[in-house]
């Protein structure tokens, strides 16, 4: 076993239980009327009596039953289930006795509740492990004081604590009442990971049932006695703003009982802030329907605040930005121009990507129930700590006088990281004095977003007389931010490397979306290397592998952000998972390999052509994600990314005119759908000890590159604009 | 506003509203049925579909004045205990992820078994490209697919 300090969390576990002794924490359970959650029949574990808090992580029932709070929003990528799944791992609960409940935000206790940067098990491992163990140990000593024994004397395993040297044996349900007010200890001993039994296998998802039955899970099934429902209205275009509408028409029309423009102003916006539009027209019901007839019927005056832009000036600014726009080196080893002049070969090539939209099926909305005292907020979002703050702002009340609370979400993709729809729902609640929820058509969620920014790059590589990688350079521009990471591969591994950075300007509303800038970087970079291992003449697994061994063995410049070694490792992985190599009659095979969010995932494509159509056969992944929580549902996680990156590289953009959305749903924006998937994704994982990192996002980006790499072996074609389907020539 | 008796999942229901209204937003807002979800509102994206007579349909275009006395299922009529085959499909594959389309595509899969016992892939890409899952859990669902249509087969 492995002795840690508890210090860090033994502070908040003290707090949340005296928080927990108010009854704040015990049987919180909001959307299903606060009937408490009930074990599996097949436990066969009755309903407890009691329930004894341990330590804000869990809560022990007397049958034995316990409760672990999952303490960050699920939005898909299953932490709901992998990060109890920790706990109950030291805390040695048989997985069938554990029943999970999300955990309200409490900021102080829980660290990092947010879902964002593949970082909720990243973050809170250490956290999660020490709950589980502070709680084991804790159900020792509460033994071993009923037998007058040292805890030493008692072993705990499957939710039993055992005495050592004799027959006594009690189980976590009937000594919990015993453990609380035991005091936290101030070291706890972890498993040594070789002794994870629940750690690596596969449970399937624990809201599963629900989600099958229909039952209320998500924000937009919230309901709460004497709740409003309200819709707004945005204005149509970047760069205007309303001024005023025919609001007595609209307050007269049959369904609808408030009507009024709200300002969503804050005093010093943060980043996860609206930008675009923050006035907005509010219309309030009772339920839906009515309201989206209501919308329809607004006339208003919008007026001209900003330069209303579209798509043709975004391009030509992206292109000026490239050839003349002011960059910002940011970093060079050796002499990049001289090296290009002497290179026996010089190849330049340019990418690109448009604006996408997240689009999560869940379309975004938010309960909220502002009094004079206080504010409640229930939904989906991606960081409620962020939420509260900016709620918090827009009413001038304390922070303490405020709560949100997650719902499961529909889809986050970064979306939900901004707060907006959260501090729309507030103000409107505000102004009717009224519990309130708040619904965005699919129009109104496509048309304000916070878009994946436009992107353009452009690569250059340089070649020795011997076809060695001598010079690279990459310059790329973005609006409103480039996509270049200066740190990341193939610094590190070519002795005459310069990347840049330029910075365009919009008014578009701009953020995170699934693998910031590495959904763009990767594709380019990795198609660009492609490219150049067909010049050299090499295999492209074999020309990143070389490259790797010198940036193992002789790294060049003062760093860069990854592990050679692991990065190699996947490649290797996927080369002999996939058979690379292996001539196969009319398949075409593409190779892509990608560092991001502290993860190495590489990826083959194999695609055949079906009636001059390229499609893909079968997708080999290998990843690196250190420690696999729960196998596979991480499976999942990558399959979806592969899936993802296909989608958008291929299919999806959001255009502008005159300041406005061209594509407001999915009649005009394409998605990816059922007949346009690979036929089979196989996942593999590197075995090794290292903590786990992130792998909501690390999936999607090499999976472009592999696809434009395929897709070139397929059509003799090279992809370098996406979507790709739009560049595609007719093959015949 | 008129009054509409409706028979959903086997139960009679009477609800009060306007007749231009969806049965999505019968089912949601007025019978408190919300495994139905609301996604795009012009039949592009599946969410809300639901069954009329057996036959998989979008709740978002379907006006309660044009439901009359069909037989209405949803998703929380699909079974009693999550034992329909499609659904235990679904739970031994793990589909979801977020989960959000998912009450969509049971219902647009049970719907293609129950008029295709057999489907090829083909036939699976036809019958469920109408749903969209933004996740990518596509292959999981095709794979769910099979089973349920193995197992039902079996049965």
């Amino acid at each position: 076993m492995t002795r840690i300090k508890t210090s860090y969390n033994r502070r908040s576990f003290m707090k949340i239980s005296a928080a927990a002794s108010g009854g704040m924490l015990i049987g919180f359970s909001w959307l299903n009327g606060c009937v408490p959650a009930t074990p599996d029949k097949k436990t066969g574990l009755a309903v407890p009596k009691e329930w004894f808090d341990i330590n804000g992580y869990i809560k022990i029932g007397d049958t034995g039953v316990v409760t672990i709070y999952s303490p960050n929003p699920e939005i898909g990528q299953n932490v709901k289930t992998s990060m109890p799944m920790i706990v109950a791992e030291e805390l040695d609960i048989p997985w069938e006795n554990v029943i999970v409940e999300q955990a309200p935000l409490n900021t102080g206790f829980y660290q990092n509740q947010f879902a964002g940067g593949s970082l909720s098990i990243r973050l809170s491992w250490n956290a999660l492990r020490m709950a589980g163990a502070t709680g084991r140990r804790m159900l020792m000593e509460a033994a071993a004081k009923e037998w007058g024994l040292a805890v030493s004397d008692v072993d705990a395993k499957d939710g039993m604590i055992h005495e050592n040297n004799g027959e006594r044996s009690v189980s976590y349900g009937e000594i919990a009442s015993k453990a609380v007010g035991i005091e936290i200890p101030e070291e706890v001993e972890l498993k040594e990971i070789k002794d994870f039994r629940l750690i690596g296998t596969s449970k399937k998802n624990v809201d599963g049932k629900k989600i099958l039955k229909g039952e209320p899970l998500f924000g937009l099934d919230f309901k709460r006695e004497g709740m409003k429902i309200a819709m707004i209205q945005h204005p149509p275009a970047f760069g205007m703003t309303v001024k005023d509408f025919n609001v007595d028409e609209i307050k007269n029309m049959p369904g609808v009982t408030d009507a009024f423009i709200v300002d969503t102003t804050l005093p010093e916006p943060g980043m996860f802030d609206e930008k675009g539009f923050l006035q907005l027209i509010a219309i309030v019901g009772e339920s839906t329907w009515p309201l989206m007839q209501a919308k329809k019927a607004i006339k208003a005056n919008w007026e001209t605040v900003d330069a209303l832009e579209d798509s043709e000036t975004h391009t030509k600014r992206l292109e000026k930005a490239l050839e003349s726009g002011k960059a910002s080196e940011i970093r060079k080893d050796g002499n990049p121009d001289a090296a290009f002049k002497k290179a026996a070969k010089v190849i330049e090539r340019t990418y690109s990507a448009p604006f996408i939209a997240h689009n999560t099926m869940e379309p975004m909305n938010f309960f909220a129930h502002v009094t004079e005292n206080s504010a409640e907020l229930i939904g989906p979002t991606q960081t409620p700590e962020a939420m509260e703050k900016s709620v918090s702002k827009l009413l001038d009340m304390p922070i303490e006088n405020i709560t949100v609370n997650m719902t499961r979400i529909g889809g986050g993709f970064g979306r939900r990281l901004y707060v907006n729809f959260g501090v729309e729902a507030a103000a409107i609640s505000k102004r009717i004095g009224a519990p309130v929820k708040l619904i965005y058509t699919r129009e109104d969620d496509m048309s304000q977003g916070t878009y994946r920014p436009t992107y353009r790059s452009r690569y250059k590589a340089g070649l020795d007389e011997n076809n060695n990688l001598i010079a690279f350079s990459v310059k790329g521009a973005g609006l409103p931010e480039s996509p270049v990471f200066p740190k990341r591969f193939p610094a590190g591994a070519v002795e005459n490397y310069v990347a840049e950075r330029i910075h365009g300007k919009t008014n578009v509303t701009t953020g995170a979306w699934r693998a910031p800038r590495s959904n763009f970087t990767a594709g380019a970079e990795q198609s660009f290397l492609d490219e150049v291992a067909e010049l050299a003449g090499k295999d492209p697994i074999d020309f990143r592998l070389e490259l790797f061994e010198r940036a193992m063995n002789n790294p060049v410049g003062e760093e860069h952000d990854y592990e050679a070694e692991r990065y190699a490792g996947v490649l290797k992985m996927v080369k002999e998972k996939s058979n690379w190599g292996e001539e196969k009659p009319g398949v075409y095979r593409g190779v892509a390999a990608y560092f991001c969010h502290s993860s190495y995932v590489a990826e083959v494509f194999d695609m055949i052509m079906v009636n001059g159509q390229p499609k893909i056969k079968k997708v080999w992944c290998a990843v690196d994600c250190g420690i696999v929580v729960n196998r596979d549902a991480a499976k999942n996680m990558v399959e979806g990314g592969v899936i993802d990156g296909i989608g958008h590289s291929m299919y999806s953009k959001l255009t502008f005119a005159n300041g406005a959305a061209s594509e407001m749903n999915f009649d005009r924006y394409q998605l990816i759908r059922h007949s346009q998937v690979p036929e089979e994704i196989e996942v593999f994982f590197v075995e090794n000890e290292i903590a786990p990192t992130g792998l909501g996002e690390p999936g999607l980006p090499p999976a472009i590159g592999a696809l434009a790499n395929a897709m070139y072996k397929a059509t003799g074609q090279r992809y370098y604009h996406q979507p790709f389907a739009t560049e595609r020539q007719v093959i015949g | 506003m008129a009054s509409f008796n409706l028979n959903i999942n086997g139960k009679s229901q009477q609800v009060e509203v306007d007749p231009s209204t969806p049965i999505l937003w019968v089912l949601r807002d007025h019978l408190d049925l919300v495994g139905t979800k609301y996604g795009c509102g012009i039949a592009q994206c599946g969410s809300c579909t639901i069954h009329v007579n057996g036959m998989a349909v979008r709740s978002c275009q379907l006006p309660v004045s044009a439901v009359g006395n069909q037989e209405i299922t949803t998703i929380e009529g699909l079974s009693e205990n999550v034992d329909h085959p499609v659904q235990k499909a679904w739970l031994e594959h793990d589909v979801y992820q977020c989960g959000y389309c998912q009450a969509g595509q049971i219902m647009s899969a049970t719907a293609l078994l129950n008029s295709n016992p057999n489907p090829s892939d083909e036939e699976i890409e036809g019958s469920m490209n109408g749903n969209i899952c933004r996740c990518g859990t596509y292959t999981r669902i095709k794979k769910a697919i099979k089973t349920a249509a193995s197992n039902m087969e079996n049965a």
